[in-house]
Parts: structure tokens; C-alpha cells; sequence
């Protein structure tokens, strides 16, 4: 059952050590303030899971949180490089990462599966590409009705999944708008979930097929204003596009990282 | 360099951007990556093909954004679109469900079987390489990988590509097939019946490709305007050659430079209106 928490107690109750966390939301939604509460929280050795990695990943590799990376795409969207990704993968710093790839339609059958407590995903993928050369998940299966050879990976079933959304009512059911991307697959497959949200409501005035978590399906919400940006909330704020663009400045050298992270993180109260 | 209103003059850029938007016809759905695809896909659906249903990965369904996206997920997709939906949707449904007429993708190399690598660029290939030598797991360059690329390929029923000619892009053998075009022996989509045609045609700033019915190699069908045959032998990493019907691309009209021009301009002052950090 969902209980109401400020993130800095969701965090330290849900998120340990070593444990393998998906933070989603494709582009819009990124739970950026509950990402930079698991940094101030010193979380170490995390296997993280995220099709885009996004600065939110550049900035928990950066921080020295985590030692694998399972991902689909890894840039900064429309800008160029994750220039802390790049310098873990390249120099191991902060500390070395392995890295796991996959392409996002394997990604999004594999958090699919999880949901759908599965222990793989299925689906027509990876012909002719060289990533099973270099991914050991990444198998065949062969129909057993049409013969078909078919791409098989193992089901995402994260320790924790956190997303961000508009809303919760004051029972703690979730409503998500726009581009929902794997946001209902991640809670779902998840062990347990953190559920950030702009703001609590009376009514979340939903229509029959709006994207909808019930309360019974979430392990803790927080309020998080904002708990988005420089990502967006559709109905709330946009992109920080620009933000992006500067984020290749500030990422590009460890110094100007390390200062972001004491001015921005650290330097902050908590949510 | 032109200028806005002089549409007697032109771009390389204009030139690739506006051809690979002719590309698109009117009754088409088209699955579009992000950059070059995304703008050529957009002055497609400004000028000649008002009707293209466009669909980004993120889940908008027959999107008109009015400006152009800087990421795959920007709100406006969401906001100028039919309807959205689910990631695993987008790509069980729609693209594997066999739903997309063309996928239109960029890259940062391609090779003469139109293979696609947007993973590393390495020395080597990654089966081979150890002691230092540059592989997958110690790229010269990482780059950021396949998103949605892969499945795009062979699960839409064609495939257009649109990218800037040069002879570090158009390399012999791609370092890594990120995503297949024809194979490393152009037989790589042969006796596979639940799979796309693949490329049907590469759009640089020099010139038209297409692939040779036959062999799959990449061939030149048409020059644009200005451009020589040495210009692409000297732009390409393999020995190029040229259709024997070769035909000389057309001019942008001044429709077209308008509206490419215009979007341009809404685009750029609709992402710098934003706060610094």
C-alpha cells in the first residue's frame, strides 16, 4: 500500500547499496530530484537501468554512484555526448562501469516482460546488427509454431523503479500524461516503487483510459515540484533545452562536474 | 552563405535537407529519427506531402510539430499529436506490427552496403583486436548507440537515410553494424520474409544513392547540381560507382528554401527563449 513520504525517507527506506534501480521517463518525466537524492544520499555500486541515459545518468556516474549501466541510447539528446559516462567507460572515473546494450525495442519488450512477470521478452529484433556479438543477453528463440528465429533477452525486473508523474490523489493513485514511455512497465516490474509527483490532489479528474497506477500498485509517493527539470511535466513546465545545451560545458571537465554537483546537489535542502 | 530571403541561392545542407524531403510522398507513414530525418520529414509535410503521418519513437502518433524537436520526446510532439502512446506500444505495435511504410534514419557511418554504426568507431572490427588495439570494449570513439535504430531497419517496410557525405562517414566496412542495412556480404536480409526491404535510397549533400538491385552496393543515381563525380569519389572510403542513367538532382524551389527556412528560424528562437542554468 502506498505511503505518503518526503523522497529523502523514500530513498533511504527503498534504495540500498548494490541494489539495481530503473529511473525512466522517455525524454519527459525524468525523476531528476529523486536521481539527485540518491547522489546526496552517497548511494554506492548501483546497477542502473534506463534506456536513455540521459543527464540524469551522466550526472549519477559522474557522482560515483554506480558500477553497471544497462541502456539503449546514450547521449545528450540533440547536443552531443555524456561526457561522465564517457570518462567512466574511457578512464574509470569516478570508478570503472560496465555497460550493457541493447536497442530500445529490446528495452521496452524486456521492461514489458517484467511487468507482465515473464523471464524474457520475445520479439523480432536484432537481425543483422552486431550488438548480440558484444551483449551476451541478447539470444534466439525459435517459434514453436512458425519456425521463425526470434530475439530473446532476459525480463528487466529492477530491485526499485522510479518515475515522476503529474499527480496523485490523496489516496495515493498516480496519474501520468503525454508521452508515458515505459513509465507503467517500470513500476510494474519493479520490486519495489517510488512514485515522485508535481503535487497532490483532491481529484485527479481522469478520463476511462487515462494512464492511471493505483495506489495498491506503489510502494511510496513523494511531492517533488519540479522534481522533473531540465526535463519536463507535460501541464506544468517545459524542456529546459537550453539546460542541455549548457549541461556539455559543465559535464566536459571533472572540475566544473565536481563544482555543479556541490552547488546543485549537494548544496541543496532536501526535497 | 545565403541568406535568408535569397532563394536563388542555396546551402549544400538546404540541397540534402530538401531532397530528402522529396523523398516522402503524401500517403506515406514515416517512422523518423531524430536531426537530418526529422527536418527533412517536416519540410516534406510543409510543401508537397501535407498528409505524411509522421511517428517518432516516443510514442506520438501522426505528430505536426510546429517547430522542430531538439530530443525524440520534446512536448511539442506530444501536444501536436493524434494521439500518444506507450513506449512498448511504439515498438510492438506500430513498427513490428508491420504499420510503418518507411523509417528514416541519419548516422554517423555508413558503409557500402548501407550498414549503419551509431555504436563505436574503432580500429578494428570487435571480434578481432586485443592488446590495446581499438575494439567495441576500447573505442576510439563511443558513440551513443542504437536506440531505436536496429528494429527501425528491418521491421519498417523501407528504409531512407539521410546523411552528410565525407569519407570518415562513407567508409568500405562499417566498424560495427549497429543496424543492418544489406549485411557485411549485401545477402544480409536474404531469406528472411518477415523483415522490411531495407534501404531503398541514401540522400547526402552531394548526391542520391541507391542500392544496386543486384549486389546491394551502393550506387550514385543522381548528382546534385554543382557537384562532380571526383567530389563523391574523393567523399567515399570505397571504390564508388556511378548508374549509367546518372541524373542530376533538382534545385531546391523557393517553397521549399521558404519553408526550410522558416522552420529553421521558429526552431532556433523557440529553443534559446530559455533561462540559462
Amino acid at each position: 500500500m502506498t505511503k505518503f513520504m518526503t523522497l529523502k525517507d523514500a530513498v533511504a527506506t527503498y534504495v540500498k547499496d548494490g541494489d539495481s534501480i530503473a529511473l525512466e521517463g522517455f525524454t519527459h518525466l525524468i525523476p531528476f530530484a529523486a536521481g539527485h537524492e540518491i547522489i546526496r544520499q552517497k548511494r554506492r555500486n548501483l546497477s542502473l537501468i534506463r534506456m536513455t541515459p540521459d543527464l540524469i545518468y551522466d550526472q549519477l556516474v559522474g557522482a560515483g554512484c554506480v558500477r553497471k549501466l544497462t541502456f539503449s541510447w546514450g547521449g545528450n539528446p540533440g547536443v552531443g555526448s555524456l561526457h561522465r559516462v564517457r570518462d567512466a567507460i574511457e578512464n574509470d572515473y569516478p570508478c570503472a562501469l560496465e555497460t550493457v546494450e541493447h536497442s530500445h525495442a529490446a528495452m521496452a519488450n524486456a521492461y514489458e516482460a517484467g511487468a507482465a512477470g515473464l523471464p524474457l521478452a520475445v520479439f523480432r529484433g536484432y537481425i543483422g546488427s552486431e550488438l548480440p556479438l558484444v551483449n551476451k543477453e541478447i539470444a534466439s528463440i525459435t517459434c514453436p509454431f512458425t519456425g521463425e528465429q526470434l530475439a530473446a533477452i532476459p525480463a528487466i525486473k529492477p530491485d526499485v523503479g522510479i518515475i515522476h508523474a503529474q499527480k496523485a490523489d490523496r489516496a495515493g493513485n498516480v496519474l501520468i500524461e503525454g508521452i508515458i514511455g515505459v513509465q507503467k512497465e517500470v513500476v510494474l516490474s519493479a520490486k519495489c516503487s517510488i512514485v515522485t509527483v508535481e503535487e497532490i490532489v483532491d481529484d485527479l479528474e481522469v478520463t476511462p483510459n487515462a494512464c492511471v497506477l493505483p495506489a495498491w500498485a506503489i510502494d511510496a509517493i513523494a511531492v517533488a515540484p519540479e522534481g522533473a527539470k531540465p526535463s519536463y511535466a507535460l501541464g506544468y513546465y517545459d524542456r529546459d533545452n537550453n539546460y542541455y545545451k549548457q549541461w556539455d560545458n559543465i559535464s566536459r571537465d571533472r572540475d566544473s562536474f565536481n563544482q555543479w554537483l556541490e552547488s546543485h546537489v549537494f548544496g541543496q535542502g532536501d526535497v | 552563405m545565403t541568406t535568408h530571403n535569397d532563394t536563388t541561392q542555396y546551402s549544400s545542407a538546404e540541397m540534402m535537407t530538401i531532397t530528402a524531403a522529396r523523398a516522402l510522398t503524401n500517403n506515406m507513414t514515416c517512422f523518423v529519427g531524430i536531426g537530418l530525418p526529422s527536418e527533412a520529414a517536416n519540410v516534406a509535410r510543409l510543401t508537397h506531402a501535407p498528409d505524411v503521418t509522421l511517428i517518432y519513437e516516443s510514442g506520438t502518433l501522426q505528430t505536426k510539430p510546429d517547430v522542430l524537436p531538439l530530443s525524440i520526446g520534446d512536448g511539442e510532439l506530444c501536444e501536436s499529436a493524434l494521439t500518444t502512446v506507450s513506449v512498448p506500444e511504439m515498438f510492438r505495435y506500430w513498427l513490428q506490427g508491420g504499420h510503418i511504410d518507411v523509417g528514416f534514419l541519419g548516422t554517423a557511418q555508413i558503409d557500402r552496403f548501407a550498414n549503419l554504426n551509431t555504436t563505436v568507431i574503432a580500429a578494428n572490427h570487435p571480434e578481432g583486436g586485443k592488446n590495446g588495439a581499438h575494439s567495441y570494449a576500447n573505442p576510439r570513439v563511443r558513440l551513443p548507440g542504437g536506440g531505436g535504430a536496429p528494429e527501425i531497419s528491418t521491421n519498417a517496410k523501407e528504409v531512407f537515410i539521410t546523411v552528410k557525405h565525407s569519407k570518415r562517414t562513407f567508409v568500405k566496412d562499417v566498424d560495427f553494424i549497429t543496424t543492418i542495412g544489406f549485411g557485411r556480404d549485401g545477402k544480409g536480409r536474404d531469406n528472411l520474409p518477415n523483415i522490411g526491404r531495407g534501404p531503398g535510397v541514401v540522400i547526402t549533400d552531394l548526391c542520391i544513392l541507391k542500392p544496386d538491385p543486384a549486389t546491394k552496393e551502393l550506387i550514385v543515381t543522381s548528382l546534385h547540381p554543382g557537384t562532380t563525380k571526383e567530389d563523391i569519389i574523393e567523399a567515399t572510403g570505397w571504390e564508388i560507382k556511378f548508374a549509367d542513367a546518372l541524373e542530376t538532382t533538382p534545385v531546391p524551389s523557393e517553397k521549399e528554401l521558404h519553408v526550410l527556412r522558416e522552420l529553421k528560424a521558429r526552431t532556433e528562437k523557440a529553443h534559446s527563449a530559455q533561462e540559462a542554468i
